[in-house]
């Protein structure tokens, strides 16, 4: 059902001409790359113009570079037929299948959609399916997609996305080319001249031209007389079209003046674009198809006549060609770094080779602290001025006081406050490299460089970290290669004297599922233990608190506030967001008697407002019973809680 | 105006049809429109203003496709014949790549010929250009009209054509000799190409 491609129809056999060479170059572009170069690929062309030639090299170019692929070369009519036998023996799925699988689609003939809706719809949904699946396709045709009638809207679209290229009627010297070439194939020889005046005759396609040569092939054969230019002239009806001087003689005019005129122009314009233009502005094609910067070639083109272009063409090819394999590589190890606009400048090779060389050795730093937890902001107090004091030693003489630091306490205290703070100073220093991550982020980071296979990308990448800062290091227990590796980067970073910080909910050695190894390094450091706020620490709190609302503090407030035992930082943020928002709710000023009011449920002796208001972010309206506070969502988490959680 | 830009892979070539009142110019450019298919060709613009008419010409824009990796169009104007827009001919001249001069074969149009070549000459000149390096062509028009009111087209040449630049006889109204003209005056404008010449 499906022909088979000629073997006589290769790149080799394509004589390349002015006319022709965008459409060869993409299709040889398209050979080399399959789904990526141009997908689809449109060739349209005059009838005898090489289209069919084209599509079949292009088909055996692909399967000579990549010999496993599946491809399918047929004419449209080949299709409409297979389809149809399909549907009436019920295999209609089958021949959708076996379509979708085809890595490489060739159809020949496309024009002949017009007035077959059927099969219009049939071939959208496979070009979606094969594109989609990033399979290549070819189409050729004896005009371009928008000139064919009747063709549905979203074919047009979709066969012009891609490339859609055109072949000319060859200019004089193809056509010597061709002939040459073809006379060569049949081991016929003319005289000199012959070939030359056959060509010149201005045959409209390359068909008629094989039917020009095969006269006096058979013609020569048949004599035993070496043909001359005059004889090959008679022979073929050409007579003397030479001008005579003076004004020329014009003809009455004939039917298609303006397609004459088109074709005039294309050989004119191929003649005159100089040929190293003509393969510089394909270069440029070629590679601004594929996404790389072109400048370096098209600074070619702006001058009057460079030297060495092909070497200049040729060596942008080496270093474009250079970076897709970077790019590939860094890719591999790691993603986010592939797709950056270095790696398609080949004029900035060298940058793109450091990157990779960076990425190489795992110099794509590891996850820094976060800049949500400033040192300044931290409220320091009783219960938190030994860590606090062991924290800022460790931001003096990183590596040296308290190696390892583990800061510990109940959630809510400031551990992951104090361990960003402390990374934020240490990254201050010149050349520091801090790796400061919750350790759910570690471990997941572990598991995706041991399922890349790129576990070297990995060591590389925290090893080169000045100071390791670890939230949450419980959450390790348990997990035998993630300590396991922490083991070898803890020994690395205390004998190198780098900082290493950790937080847990308890003691280390209260923490079940580290092993002993672990336990007792963490154990080796300072273990310094964040209580609950005390209450220089609330009021500090209260205060920037008050102040980030702008609310002006309120002596009595702060310190009702202040008195009142919370258990952590956090639910004394959650307090002060329910009396702000009960404040904003009633319209009154926050005082300390709303606030004893609010919290220990005590009537307002204020009389109410009507209307809605708006309590950050809640619309409250006091007409309703949503006033009860049960009903009301006061601990909405505030900005920095909702990073915290974002963060994990 | 460029004629190619390698960098945005364009040509853009603009005619110019030149010549005496009511000699065909626009004539040339009817037919040319009537036989170019609709998607390739722009409005055909007449231009005036609406006080006093000095500002007037017609513009044809062609779009001629993808020819070797460029994106080539032909913008064909013509200028108003009569003598006292010569303001108009000047603006309409600049950045031409190419001029066709369009002659009157009508005997008693000689000297219009001849004075509406002297102006050209001297527009060209004010602008800075050489007529000896612009391309250029000539039509004899009207060659339809009956042999006794015409020259003939070798006596023309030897009337207008003394740079022996390629003519053509033409016959506007019926479309003979207007491709002619018009592939002779691109050839021309396109060879320049190969110099990467700007005109």
């Amino acid at each position: 059902m499906t022909a088979a491609l000629n073997p006589k129809f290769s790149f080799e056999t394509f004589v390349v001409g002015a006319a022709n060479r965008l459409a060869v170059t993409a299709g040889r572009a398209v050979a080399e790359n399959p789904g990526t170069a141009y997908n689809p690929l449109f060739i349209y062309s005059g009838s005898g113009l090489g289209k069919t030639h084209l599509l079949m090299a292009l088909g055996q170019g692909a399967k000579k570079l990549l010999p496993h692929l599946n491809i399918e070369y047929l004419t449209l009519d080949e299709y409409v037929e297979a389809f149809h036998a399909a549907v009436a023996a019920g295999q209609g799925d089958a021949f959708r299948r076996r379509f979708q699988n085809v890595d490489m689609l060739l159809v020949d003939d496309v024009q002949f959609l017009t007035n077959r809706k059927e099969m219009q719809a049939e071939l959208l949904r496979l070009t979606e399916a094969l594109q989609t699946a990033g399979h290549q396709i070819v189409l050729t045709s004896d005009r371009p997609p928008a000139e064919i009638a009747d063709l549905d809207e979203r074919l047009i679209s979709r066969f012009s996305g891609g490339l859609v290229v055109d072949i000319g009627a060859p200019d004089y010297e193809t056509r010597v080319a061709i002939l040459r070439r073809k006379a060569e194939e049949r081991r016929a020889k003319f005289q000199p001249g012959v070939l030359e005046t056959v060509a010149a005759a201005e045959f409209q396609n390359v068909r008629e031209l094989m039917g020009a040569l095969n006269r006096l092939v058979a013609y020569q054969a048949v004599n035993d007389v070496p043909l001359n230019a005059e004889g090959a002239k008679q022979l073929l009806g050409l007579s003397a079209t030479a001008r005579a001087g003076g004004p020329a003689a014009t003809a009455a005019p004939s039917g298609d003046e303006f397609g004459a005129f088109l074709h005039d122009v294309t050989v004119t314009v191929g003649k005159a674009v100089e040929a190293w233009r003509a393969r510089v502005a394909e270069a440029v094609l070629r590679w601004e198809g594929e996404g790389y910067r072109t400048q370096r070639l098209e600074a070619l083109l702006e001058q009057e006549a460079p030297a060495g272009v092909d070497d200049v063409i040729a060596g942008f090819a080496r270093d474009a060609e250079r970076l897709k394999a970077l790019e590939a590589e860094v890719a591999a190890l790691d993603p986010g770094a592939a797709g950056q606009s270095l790696f398609r400048d080949p004029d900035r090779l060298a940058d793109a080779e450091a990157a990779a060389e960076r990425v190489r050795a795992g110099a794509a730093p590891p996850p820094g602290p976060s800049g949500a937890f400033p040192l300044a902001a931290y409220a320091v107090g009783r219960s938190n001025e030994v860590a606090v004091s062991a924290a800022r030693a460790v931001i003096e003489h990183p590596g040296k006081r308290y190696n390892p630091l583990v800061l510990t306490g109940k959630s809510g205290l400031g551990k992951t406050h104090l361990l960003n703070a402390i990374g934020l100073e240490l990254a201050k220093a010149p050349g520091a490299i801090v790796a400061c991550l919750s350790t759910q982020a570690f471990i997941d980071e572990l598991i995706a460089a041991i399922d890349g296979n790129r576990m070297d990308w990995w060591h590389a990448r925290y090893r080169q970290a000045t100071a390791l800062l670890l939230d949450d290091v419980h959450l390790m227990a348990g997990k035998d290669r993630t300590q396991e590796e922490l083991f070898n980067l803890f020994n690395l970073f205390q004998d190198d004297e780098r900082q290493l910080v950790f937080t847990a909910p308890q003691h280390p050695n209260k923490v079940t599922g580290l092993e002993p190894r672990i336990t007792s390094r963490l154990e080796g450091g300072l273990v310094a233990e964040l209580a609950e706020p005390d209450r220089a620490v609330r009021r500090t709190v209260l205060e920037r608190l008050l102040a980030q609302q702008q609310i002006a503090p309120d002596a009595a407030l702060l310190d009702y506030v202040a008195d009142r035992p919370v258990d952590s930082v956090r639910a004394l943020v959650g307090v002060v967001q329910r009396v702000i928002g009960a404040a904003a709710a009633q319209d009154q000023p926050v005082t300390a008697g709303l606030a004893r009011e609010v919290l220990e449920g005590q009537p307002a002796e204020q009389g109410r407002r009507t209307g809605g208001f708006r309590t950050s972010g809640l619309v409250v309206s006091s007409l309703g019973g949503i006033r009860s506070r049960e009903k009301m969502a006061w601990d909405w988490p505030d900005p920095v809680d909702r990073i915290v959680e974002e963060l994990r | 105006m460029s004629l190619v830009n390698f960098t945005t892979r364009e040509i853009t070539c603009k005619i110019v049809y030149y010549g005496p009142g009511r000699s065909g110019k626009t004539t040339n450019l009817h037919y040319v429109y009537g036989r170019v298919p609709e998607a390739r060709r722009g409005r055909m613009v007449s231009l005036a203003t609406q006080t006093d008419r000095t500002l007037f010409f017609d513009f044809l824009p062609i779009d001629l496709g993808e020819i070797s990796g460029f994106a080539t169009r032909f913008q064909l104007y013509t200028v108003p014949g009569q003598v006292y827009y010569n303001a108009t001919r000047r603006l309409v001249l600049q950045g031409a790549d190419g001029v066709v001069f369009v002659a009157d074969s009508q005997a008693r149009q000689l000297d219009e010929n001849l004075e509406s070549l002297q102006n050209l000459q001297s527009n060209l000149l004010e602008l800075g250009i050489d007529i000896r390096t612009l391309p250029f062509v000539l039509q004899y028009n009207k060659q339809d009209l009956p042999r006794e009111l015409i020259l003939q087209a070798a006596d023309l040449d030897d009337a207008l054509n003394f740079r022996g630049v390629p003519s053509f006889p033409g016959d506007a109204l019926h479309g003979r000799g207007v491709f002619e003209t018009l592939k002779a005056i691109s050839e021309l404008v396109l060879k320049r190409l190969s110099a990467g010449s700007t005109a």
